[in-house]
């Protein structure tokens, strides 16, 4: 009732095959992202930008690329950290070599380094599934991240391993260095995000996602009716490797402005962003952004809650998120397996009937 | 005592508006893997404020207002504490972590803000013509690796005897344990001592590997740059592979009773570098005990007073506020901005008589910041434990200034270069 399709009416192809069918969702949708873009950065200071709204955005992006490969293709990988690690330091590089590049290319050049770096470390999948795949990956990340702390040219020969963002311009503006405006860091993050998950929609609505739901779904039946299993599953890691090295390099050139490889880029990142896809929801591009916004927003939000307003001591309300945390992923599991995209999609169904149930 | 009078004089004369308050804001890590260490530093460090409340009524009688922030050793946590409290108009910001350090450097120079790292950090962040916000006295890592150098030197009889000898340096694999790496490789080449650099994965759990090599190798002397749990695994490790323990030097982040009470007797003999006294024999004790612990206003459980890191955190609220008085003094007022508090520390001086009149006497390095030396005069002491308890064996011992100021000077100007930052003029 309060969410119908009646009289939506579609008559053409094309408005059958668009991504938001009902009228409903489609307005929701567009206010939300003219209210993103023409309304927040007015309103924004820095401690939105920084704590809350990019935080979410570049995990967001991170769990999009993961989810292409794991969530799509069904190849379990536990290297996105080290992947991260390989768009950070590309960007790192290639600011520093060349001082005059607009952040837009250096973000992309070093999305398809990790690309590149991503479709070598995606060969053993060829032969390798499942849980033997998770352990080659996760090769990858101790790896990669091995090779930061070793070779003293990644990081500039500097003392400590750090690597720390220079100022740099996005058509002019600058959006890294610690002399930013918070719009600008958040305008720059948020168009990068909006075009790579409308390409990322579109990919998967095609024939490349079709084909990597095929090779998810039953590898050999895919190879049988044609789907070239070396040409999904690379395409499937380059693509998410793509998507996680442009979350690396703007999660520290944009969001930290200085990163150590060993601290930011460990098995955890690769853990944390791996939750994220789980309960936001295998499989699904609205997941990735649901899931991001509960692993990032909900612990500062309980902290907030706990400290500021109720006034609990900082480690008895450290020791009370870990707990809640916890016991709310397990309780949204139990409730919806499928993660909360599926809760999101239930729901939307709930309330297309209700009040009458039938 | 001219001081007290001074600054007694001041705060009558410039009476402070009712609702003045100084904020001092507490990145304190009370969870996570490293809350051993930073718990009794937290507690020190909020009690040392609370007994300015208590006894004194504040600083020059504006009261202080103390929020802690939980950062769990985690560096996306400590910006967001620092993003989420820098519009209190925090005077100060310690964030006891390498990593959250090199993260707020840029940011607090932008927002003005003074960053204290004691003794942790940035190392050639005490070249104050680059760094104009951040400050790190008493010492530097740089200057520690070289104390530890020229203690092992008059052990050995004398710094020409380091050559040909071998020293282990055994470090957690995090910037932090890289910083000292540079000056212990220039001294190698100095004094021609063999370097062996052995790192340890963080936490740093499992040290198997790295305890066999020692027992291979032998090293005359071995230097740990550890935190957390890694110094309790590296002193059982020597211990059970044998190596002498009063050859076995930690660095102050491997000092405390922490890291040395869980092994005990074993441990007997382990030294560290330090640049404070140990032990509660201090008339300050007894007004913490009084005012904090005795009116049940203690950050902790009070369990930890007169313990290394209880001590170390106190020691940095004390600069902190001297160097509010400082501020308070430069500028004539008492409603200080943390501007003006960047002033007090540029300039800060608190020298023996200064420490006697705080009830910390001979507690630790006199210091004389200036604009551009923010790394303090760079001395150390070594203290040794017995088994039972930690104790000051030695003198202040100096760093090789010859060899670290020049490299200080040249990674600041590199880190200058790389973020266009012209050095300012100290003169």
């Amino acid at each position: 009732m309060l969410y119908r399709e009646t009289g939506d009416f579609k008559t053409s192809y094309i408005a059958d095959q668009q991504i938001f069918a009902i009228r409903q969702d489609r307005w929701f949708f567009w206010a939300l992202l003219a209210f993103a873009f023409l309304v927040v950065p007015f309103f924004l200071n820095s401690y939105w930008e920084k704590s809350i709204l990019l935080p979410f955005l570049i995990y967001a992006l991170a769990a999009l690329g993961l989810n292409i490969l794991t969530g799509y293709c069904g190849q379990v990988s536990l290297g996105t950290g080290g992947f991260m690690a390989v768009g950070a330091f590309t960007a790192f590089k290639l600011m520093t070599a060349f001082p005059w590049m607009d952040m837009i290319v250096v973000v992309i050049l070093s999305g398809a380094m990790t690309a590149a770096v991503g479709m070598v470390f995606g060969l053993p999948s060829l032969r390798i599934k499942g849980f033997y795949l998770a352990v080659a990956t996760l090769a990858a990340q101790f790896f990669l991240l091995w090779l930061f702390i070793k070779v003293p040219w990644f990081y500039n020969f500097s003392p400590t391993g750090q690597i720390t963002a220079p100022t740099r311009t996005a058509l002019g503006i600058p959006v890294t260095g610690a002399r930013t405006q918070p719009w600008a860091t958040y305008l720059f993050t948020l168009s990068l995000v909006t075009v790579f998950a409308f390409a990322a929609k579109n990919m998967i609505r095609g024939r490349f996602g079709r084909s990597w739901m095929a090779i998810r779904d039953m590898d050999i039946a895919a190879e049988i009716i044609g789907v070239n299993p070396l040409k999904t599953k690379l395409s499937a890691f380059g693509v998410s490797s793509f998507y996680i090295g442009v979350a690396g390099a703007l999660y520290f050139s944009v969001w930290f402005g200085a990163v150590e490889a060993s601290d930011a880029f460990t098995i955890n990142m690769s853990f944390t962003v791996l939750f994220m896809i789980i309960i936001g929801g295998l499989g699904s591009v609205l997941g990735s952004f649901l899931g991001a916004a509960f692993m990032t927003l909900l612990p500062i939000f309980m902290k907030n809650l706990m400290v500021d307003w109720m006034g609990l001591g900082t480690a008895l309300a450290a020791h009370v998120e870990i707990a809640v945390l916890g016991a709310l992923i397990i309780f949204f599991l139990i409730a919806e397996p499928h993660g909360l995209a599926r809760l999101w999609s239930l729901t939307k169904e709930r309330l297309r009937i209700w009040p009458f149930p039938y | 005592m001219q001081k007290t009078l001074k600054a007694a004089a001041l705060a009558g004369l410039l009476a402070a508006p009712a609702s003045a308050e100084l904020v001092f804001v507490g990145l304190d890590y009370r969870t996570g893997p490293f809350a051993p260490g930073g718990i009794p530093f937290a507690d020190g460090y909020a009690d040392y404020f609370t007994l300015l409340n208590e006894r004194d009524g504040g600083i020059n009688g504006v009261p202080i207002r103390f929020i802690a922030c939980e950062t769990a050793y985690n560096t996306e946590r400590g910006v967001e504490c620092y993003e989420n409290t820098k519009g209190e108009n925090p005077l100060v910001y310690q964030p006891l972590s390498t990593g959250i350090t090199y993260q707020l450097i840029p940011r607090a120079t932008e927002d003005d803000i003074p960053l204290h790292t004691m003794g942790y950090g940035r190392t050639s962040a005490s070249y104050g013509r680059v760094f104009t916000h951040v400050f790190n006295f008493p010492g530097t890592y740089w200057d520690a690796a070289s104390i530890m150098v020229n203690y092992a030197g008059e052990m050995e009889g004398g710094m020409e005897n380091l050559a040909g000898k071998t020293i282990a340096l055994v470090y957690i694999n995090i910037a932090y344990g890289r910083e000292p790496i540079p000056t212990l490789e220039a001294l190698a080449e100095k004094h021609g001592f063999n370097l062996l650099l052995l790192p340890v994965d963080a936490p740093g759990q499992e040290q198997r590997a790295t305890w066999l090599q020692i027992r291979r190798e032998r090293p005359d002397w071995t230097f740990m740059w550890g935190w957390g749990v890694m110094n309790q695994v590296a002193l059982r490790e020597a211990s059970s592979v044998r190596y002498p323990m009063d050859r076995f030097v930690g660095i102050w982040w491997a000092a405390s009773e922490q890291d040395t009470a869980p092994v005990g007797m074993d441990a007997a003999g382990y030294k560290a570098v330090t640049f404070h006294q140990v032990g509660d024999d201090f008339p300050i004790y007894d007004d913490l005990r009084e005012y904090v612990v005795g009116r049940g206003k203690a950050a902790g459980d009070g369990s930890h007073l007169g313990t290394v890191l209880y001590s170390r955190g106190m020691v940095a609220a004390m600069w902190a506020a001297e160097a509010a008085r400082n501020a308070m003094e430069i500028h004539g007022t008492t409603a200080i901005t943390p501007g003006m508090m960047r002033d007090g520390y540029q300039s800060l001086v608190v020298d023996e008589e200064r420490l006697i009149e705080l009830g910390l006497p001979n507690f630790t390095v006199p210091v004389a910041v200036t604009c551009e030396n923010h790394g303090g005069p760079g001395m150390g002491m070594i203290q040794q434990w017995d088994g039972e308890r930690w104790s000051v064996i030695s003198d202040f011992i100096g760093a090789d200034r010859e060899v670290i100021d020049p490299m200080i000077q040249a990674d600041a100007l590199a880190f200058a270069a790389e973020n266009g930052i012209t050095p300012r003029d100290c003169d």
